[in-house]
Formats: structure tokens, sequence, C-alpha cells
């Protein structure tokens, strides 16, 4: 078993390490859409000039919560409760549906403050962009979750099962971290 | 654990390809393929194909300069709509630069050369079987293969293809009624970019991951082949470089569709003010150039690695300087990150950021310049074979010193207001770039040939076409330097309404058939190209007695690349005319024990072991003299 084991570690190595290289690729989007910002704000000298509403702090809270249950997934599939696994992985992808529904809804609360995307403060614009390509991480994010829950159920050896989890954590992980580096960046920018 | 690890490839491997081996289709073989040789093949004559295309539209052009007033009721005959009774429509001439340069810089000389030699020559010259992720690779290719498809389509549009130039600078990419070109070929040209960035990533992502993890037993870094240093760092180069031409992108388009206002402002078009308010055009330049000037160095780095491989086979000597090559292309890789400013000097930015910039940028010529004297070096009192390959490398080297040369006088940010967007420019980075990146292509392809197809170029061929195209380079972009200096400005349709240009009429003339001679020359390289793939002399096992592994696969190309175990390494790849051996080059695979007679002792720096076993050899030898 521990030699079979070592076998596919080898194997899966650079695959995981793909993942890696992934999230950097991404998170060089966010560094160079909120440079683009610093930019434009230094440039321009037009500010956010509003305060972020309080649901992003409720979508802040439920990310980084989703966080720690995907850990307690990670934690239960190596240590073969696949019951708790399973769980926790629902509990995740519940989690970011939630988060997803909270950023939508974001939005609709920016819009009536008279915060639209067609703005000619392109800084407010930057909200959306934000938002948005962030949107579409947790999109692919959740699939990758999916991909793990689905996993759990069928008979595939535990190799491949950890490390569609691992993959999926790591990932999982980064979306959060994203999102609260680019919440501490709208806070830091607001008025 | 290495041995295990190599074994245990092996066996995977087995389990799950051993079947596919007899039951490969033409779709999964030749089309599908996910074996990293023909993908390698796919990207090469893709890339061909391109640059050839790229070529003709050059030749469009050039006509349009050398003969702005005369009619060629042939080109009506081709160009149709573009060419009214035979004289080509200005905004024509501005999607035939935009796609020239589009399609040369990225699609051929990114892809095209990446593409081919990474994926040709890392999993051969590091010792693995393949990719870290071959559906990946395949992946690829094919949104690459459908970024062409829909960049050439877009020629088929009403409007004619992209016009803003390769740079897209909004507001004429922004706005699609600003002109012809900014409309449904901007489209395009947008769609056709989003697919080749991300099939780029996933090429970087891939050869990244297969470099770090994938090498074989006793391949440290330190032994690595420079064209694998090369690949390796022009690959992270991209992977941090091109999300940043995404985020750029998608701000664009949503100023495109949306009607945010990201770059734009103040915008009167057909004299109607537009709604656009507050936007700045400049941002998108700093967004562009952070991705556009690393690109220029993902461009000629892998050209860099391949003339250091085959320079150093063909002069049958170590290559001169080793680490500070390494060293160098690092430096370059980090440096390449803080001097995209000096694209922008003249856009009212700060003079005291100028000058940051202008030093940043004086700065990378220094790795830069000690990358041609290593190359001067190591040339220097060789043993020099001049096969095609290696006339094209140092064909490279020429062009990389006269266009990195006139670099230094645009990196001054006081020089570059006379300077900046004249044929200067051109000419700079048609030398530098273009020329070089071009020339290190062609040599890769003339040394790996035998590689890929298993049978030899022809050399005569070869010769002919080095020499007409080393000779129509410089004709053609040397005497712009002269004009870009007197103040001719570039991307200009014609410069008949200029009195003071009129002068240069004569020279304009001179360079477009320069480039037509050069261009067909390239009919000499396409006949021998195609005609040796089939026809071509059967090559030998080690044509041109090189040290790497990948010589030590079979002429066959199978699958896996290498019939039982992967090959150990046991030394540096430059092992050429090592004093007291028999041979002038010592392969990779060779251990020391087997080469007694030319050991020297910093082989042993970091093993007692074999510093021991080396200083028995020596006293013994020793001792046997004296006896004598
Ligand atoms: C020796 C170091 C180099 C220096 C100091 C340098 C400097 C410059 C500067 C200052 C410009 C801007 C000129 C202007 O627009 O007014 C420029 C343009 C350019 N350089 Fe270089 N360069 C160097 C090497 C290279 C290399 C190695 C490449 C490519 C392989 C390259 C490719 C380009 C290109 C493509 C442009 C023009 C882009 C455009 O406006 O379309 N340069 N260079
Ligand atoms: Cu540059």
């Amino acid at each position: 078993m521990a030699q079979i084991q070592q076998k596919d570690r080898v194997d899966y190595m650079p695959k995981k390490f793909v993942m890696w290289l992934i999230v950097f690729a991404s998170f060089m989007i966010f560094a160079a859409l909120t440079s683009g910002f610093i930019v434009y704000v230094g440039g321009k000298g037009k500010g956010l000039s509003i305060t972020i509403p309080p649901i992003f702090l409720y979508s802040t809270i439920t990310i980084a919560l989703s966080s720690l249950s995907m850990f307690l997934a990670s934690k239960a599939a190596k240590q073969l409760k696949f019951t708790m696994q399973r769980l926790f992985l629902w509990i995740t992808i519940g989690l970011g549906i939630a988060f997803f529904v909270l950023q939508v809804n974001g939005w609709s609360q920016l819009v009536d403050m008279g915060v639209y995307f067609v703005n000619p403060n392109a800084s407010q614009s930057f909200i959306y962009v934000f938002t948005g390509m962030h949107l579409l991480h947790i999109v692919a994010g959740l699939l990758l979750l999916l991909n793990s829950l689905v996993g759990s159920y069928r008979n595939i050896p535990q190799v491949k099962r950890i490390f569609w989890m691992e993959m999926s954590a790591i990932f999982w992980h980064f979306v959060d971290i994203i999102w609260i580096y680019l919440y501490v960046f709208l806070l830091l920018n607001q008025k | 654990m290495s041995t295990l690890s190599v074994q245990d490839h092996h066996g995977v491997h087995h389990d799950e390809h051993g079947h596919e081996h007899h039951h490969d289709t033409f779709l999964t073989k030749y089309v599908f393929s996910q074996d990293h040789k023909m993908i390698a093949k796919q990207f090469l004559i893709t890339g061909i194909i391109m640059a050839v295309f790229a070529m003709l539209l050059s030749i469009l052009f050039r006509i349009q300069l050398a003969y702005p007033d005369k009619a060629f009721p042939l080109m009506e005959t081709i160009l149709g709509r573009f060419a009214p009774e035979g004289r080509m429509d200005p905004n024509f001439y501005l999607s035939l630069v935009t796609i020239h340069g589009t399609i040369m810089v990225f699609f051929v000389l990114t892809a095209g050369l990446s593409g081919t030699f990474s994926n040709l020559l890392i999993p051969l010259q590091l010792g693995a079987r393949d990719m870290a992720s071959p559906f990946m690779n395949m992946l690829s290719y094919w949104l690459f293969f459908l970024a062409s498809l829909v960049m050439i389509g877009s020629f088929f549009v009403e409007k004619g293809p992209a016009g803003p130039g390769w740079t897209i600078y909004p507001p004429l990419s922004a706005l699609p009624k600003a002109m012809p070109g900014s409309d449904m070929g901007m489209t395009l040209w947008l769609v056709s970019m989003v697919m080749f960035v991300a099939s780029q990533l996933m090429g970087g992502i891939n050869y990244v991951s297969t470099v770090l993890n994938m090498r074989t037993k006793g391949m440290d870094l330190w032994k690595m082949p420079l064209t694998i240093w090369a690949f390796f760092l022009t690959a992270i180069l991209g992977v941090l470089a091109f999300p940043v031409l995404v985020a750029g992108v998608v701000l664009l388009i949503f100023d495109r569709s949306v009607g945010t206002s990201f770059y734009l402002s103040d915008i009167v078009l057909g004299g109607v003010p537009q709604p656009f308010e507050g936007g700045s055009p400049i941002l998108f330049q700093h967004l562009f150039w952070f991705l556009g000037h690393p690109e220029v160095y993902i461009v000629i780095m892998p050209a860099l690695g391949i003339s250091s491989e085959i320079i150093a086979t063909n002069s049958r000597k170590p290559i001169f300087g080793y680490h500070a090559m390494v060293y160098s292309l690092i430096g370059i890789t980090v440096l390449s990150f803080i001097v995209w400013g000096h694209h922008m000097f003249v856009t009212g930015m700060n003079p005291f950021l100028g000058g940051v910039f202008m030093i940043t940028t004086l700065i990378i010529a220094v790795p830069s310049a000690v990358k041609t004297f290593n190359y001067l070096a190591t040339l220097w009192r060789g043993n020099i074979r001049f096969t095609p390959a290696m006339m094209f490398a140092v064909g490279l080297v020429s062009f990389f010193i006269s266009g990195g040369l006139t670099g230094i006088y645009l990196g001054n940010a006081a020089l570059d207001i006379n300077l900046h967007d004249t044929y200067f420019v051109v000419a700079h980075f048609h030398l530098v770039m273009g020329s070089a990146a071009i020339f290190g292509m062609l040599a890769g392809v003339y040394h790996w040939f035998p590689k890929m197809f298993g049978r030899l170029m022809d050399e005569k061929l070869g010769y002919l076409h080095f020499w007409i195209t080393f000779i129509g380079a410089y004709l053609v972009f040397f005497p712009m330097h002269f004009m870009g200096l007197d103040g001719v400005p570039r991307r200009y349709y014609a410069f008949t309404e200029f009195e003071s240009f009129e002068r240069w009429l004569s020279v304009n003339t001179f360079i477009t058939w320069a480039a037509i001679m050069a261009a067909v020359a390239q009919v000499a390289f396409l006949f021998n190209f195609f005609y040796s793939i089939f026809f071509g002399k059967k090559t030998t096992q080690n044509p041109w007695g090189s040290n790497t592994l990948e010589w030590t696969t079979p002429i066959e190309r199978i699958h896996g690349n290498w019939p039982g175990d992967i090959p150990t390494v046991y030394r540096w790849p430059y092992d050429y005319s090592k004093p007291g051996h028999d041979e002038d080059f010592i392969p990779q695979t060779v251990p020391y024990s087997e080469t007694m007679s030319s050991n020297l002792p910093h082989d042993f720096e970091n093993n007692p072991v074999g510093m021991d076993e080396y200083n028995k050899w020596t006293n013994t030898q020793r001792s046997n003299e004296e006896v004598k």
C-alpha cells in the first residue's frame, strides 16, 4: 500500500504543481486590475468616494467560513472519514453559493446607491470588475468542489480522491484569499 | 528515490498507454495527438504557415510605400474592395500593418517558437516521457489553431481586419465606429487573442511544471542545457505577463461593448460628442506594456537559448560562461518587468518617473550584453563547423548586437522625444526582435529537423537561404535608422503630402525590392523543409555529435521517447573537445568513471567520492610514469 501510494504521489506531483501555477496566473490578473485602479486614481484624481456597503462584509465572513469547512473536509478525507468529508464538502459548496448570491445582492445595493457600472468615475466601475472577475473564479472553484464531491461518492482509488481534494482545496483557499485581498483593497480606498 | 521514480514512471506509462500503441488511429496520431513531439510539429507547421501569410502582408504594404502613386490592377484582382482601382485603401494599409505585427509577434515568434521547441526539447533534453499534462498540451495547440483561424478569418469580414496597430491602443480599438478597422475586425482580433492567451498559459504552465518536476535522474538544474533554462524562464515570464494583458483586454471589452469609460474620455466622433467621460487611455498603455515588454523577451529568450546550444555544439567548445548565461537570463526575466515605461516616455509621463524607467532600461542592457560577449567568446578559436543551423545562430548574434545597440539610444528619455514612433524604432525592433528571433527559430529548425522528421535538410539550399535572408534583412532594416533620424514617422500610408520626406521615396523603393528578394529566398526554405520531410537524406543517430539527451532517443521517435529506462545524466551538456578524451564530445549520459583520462578536478567539486577516485587514478598514472 505504501509502495503504491508513493508511486502515485510521484505521478500526481507535476499535476498539482500545475494547479499552483494556475493560481499564480490568476493572481496576476487581480494584481493587474488593482494596479490599474491605482494608476487610474492617481492619474485622474478620482477616488471611490463611497463607503463599501456592509453586505460585502457578510460575504467576506461567508467565504472565510467556507475556507474553514474546506479545511475540515480535506482533513476528514485524509483520515478516511468519508461521511464527514462529504458533509463538509456540502457545507463548503453551500457557503460558496451563498457567497455568490451575496455578491450579486451587493451589486444591486451598489446600483441603489447610484454607483453604476457605466460610470464617468471609472474607479467605481472597477468594483464591478473586481467582483465580477472574482465570481468567475468562484464558479470555477465550485465546479472543482463538485468534482471532488462526486468523486467522494464514486468508488475510485483513495489517492485519486485525495488528489482531487487537494486540487480543489488549493484553488478554493486561493479564491478565498483573493477576495479578502480585494475587500481590504476596497476598504482602504473607500471614502 | 529518484531511481524509483524513473522506473515507476515507466511502469505507469505502460499501464496507461501500453494498449494505445497498436491502436493509434490517424486522428489520435496526427490530429488530436497528446505526444509532445507531434504537438511540437503541429506548432511548427502552423507557425510556418502563419509566418508566410504575415510575410506576404508585409510585401503588400511595402509595395504601397514604394509606389504610393501607382495603380496596380493586379492588386484589385487579389484584394478586391480593399484596393479599388488598383490603389490600396488607406484603412486596409493600417489593417495590414496591424495583422502583420500581431501574427509575427504572437503567432510566429511566441507560439511558433516556444510552442515548437519547448514542446520538442523540454521532455527530450530533460529525460521525461512527456509533458506534465499531455492533455492540456494538446488543448494548448488546438486553441492556438483556432486563434489562428479567427485571426486570418478577420480578412473576410466586410470592413476588413483590425487596424489600430499590434498594440491596439484605445480609443481606436475601443470605439467600433472610429474607423473601419475598429469594427468587426477588431472584435475578431480580441476573440482570437483571448484564445491565444489561454493557449499560451496552458503551454507555459506545462513547461514550468515539467522542468521543475520531471527531470531524469542526475539532471539537476545546473546540468540543464541552456535551451531548457531559456524555455523555462520564458514560460515563467509568460505565466506572469499574459494575465496582465487579459486584465487590460477585459477593461477594453467593457469600454467597447458595455459603454464604461476606463480608457475613454472627451471623444467627438464625426462631429458628435460621445458620452464617455473620465477614462484614461494611458492606463491601457501601462497594462499593455507591462505585458508588452516581457513579451519581447518571451520572443527572444528561446531564440537565445537555441543559439547557445547550437553555437557550443558547432564550435566544438564548452559554452563560455554557462553560469553567467543562466544568471543573465534570470536577470533579464526579472528586469523585464520594470522597464515597460520606456515605451511611454512621450505620453506626458512625469520626467522623474521617466528617469527611473530610463535607468532600469539601461540596466537590462547589461545582461543582454553579457550574453553576446559569451557567444563571441564561445566562437573564439573554436573548431567551427558551418552547418546551416550554425550560420543562422551566428546571424542571430549579429542582429542581436546591431539591434540591441539602438535600444540604448531609445532608452534615453530625452533622445526618445525625437525617435519615438519613427522608423528608428521600426529598425530597432525588427533587428533585435524580428530578425534575431526568426534566425534563432530557423537555426532550431535546421538543427533539430532530424529529431523531428528523421531526415536531414539540404545544406546547399540552407546556405542559399541564409545568405539571401541575412543580407536582405540588413538591406531592409538598416536604412530605416536614417529615415527615423530624419523624423519619418511609422505607420503612415504614404509620404507624398510631406515635402521634406519626399527624398526618402527612393530609399523606400530600395527597401521594398530588398524585402521582395528576402521573401523570395524563403521559397528555398519552404521547399527544403517540405521536400526533406519526405525525401531528405536519412539521418544518423547523432548527426551533429551533440552531448544532449535528445540524441540518445531512437530515430523513429517512439511514444514515450526511450524504449527502455530513461538514461541517467552524469555531467553538464557542454563537454566538447575535452582534453584527454579520444572524441571531441562526451554525451551527458557517460559517467566520469568511463572517461578517466579526461576528468578534471573541478568535475568533482561537490562529489567527494568521485574526487577520491580521481585522486587515486591520477596517483596510479603518476607512479606508472615513474616506473617507465
Ligand atoms: C538592449 C536592450 C534594449 C533596450 C535598451 C531597448 C529599448 C527600447 C525602447 C526605449 C523602445 C521604445 C522606443 C519608442 O517607442 O520610442 C523600444 C522599442 C521596442 N523594442 Fe527594444 N530595447 C532593447 C532590447 C529589445 C529586445 C531584446 C527586443 C525584442 C526581442 C526589443 C523589442 C522592442 C520592440 C518590439 C519595440 C517596439 C514596440 C512598438 O512600439 O511597437 N527590444 N526598445
Ligand atoms: Cu520594451
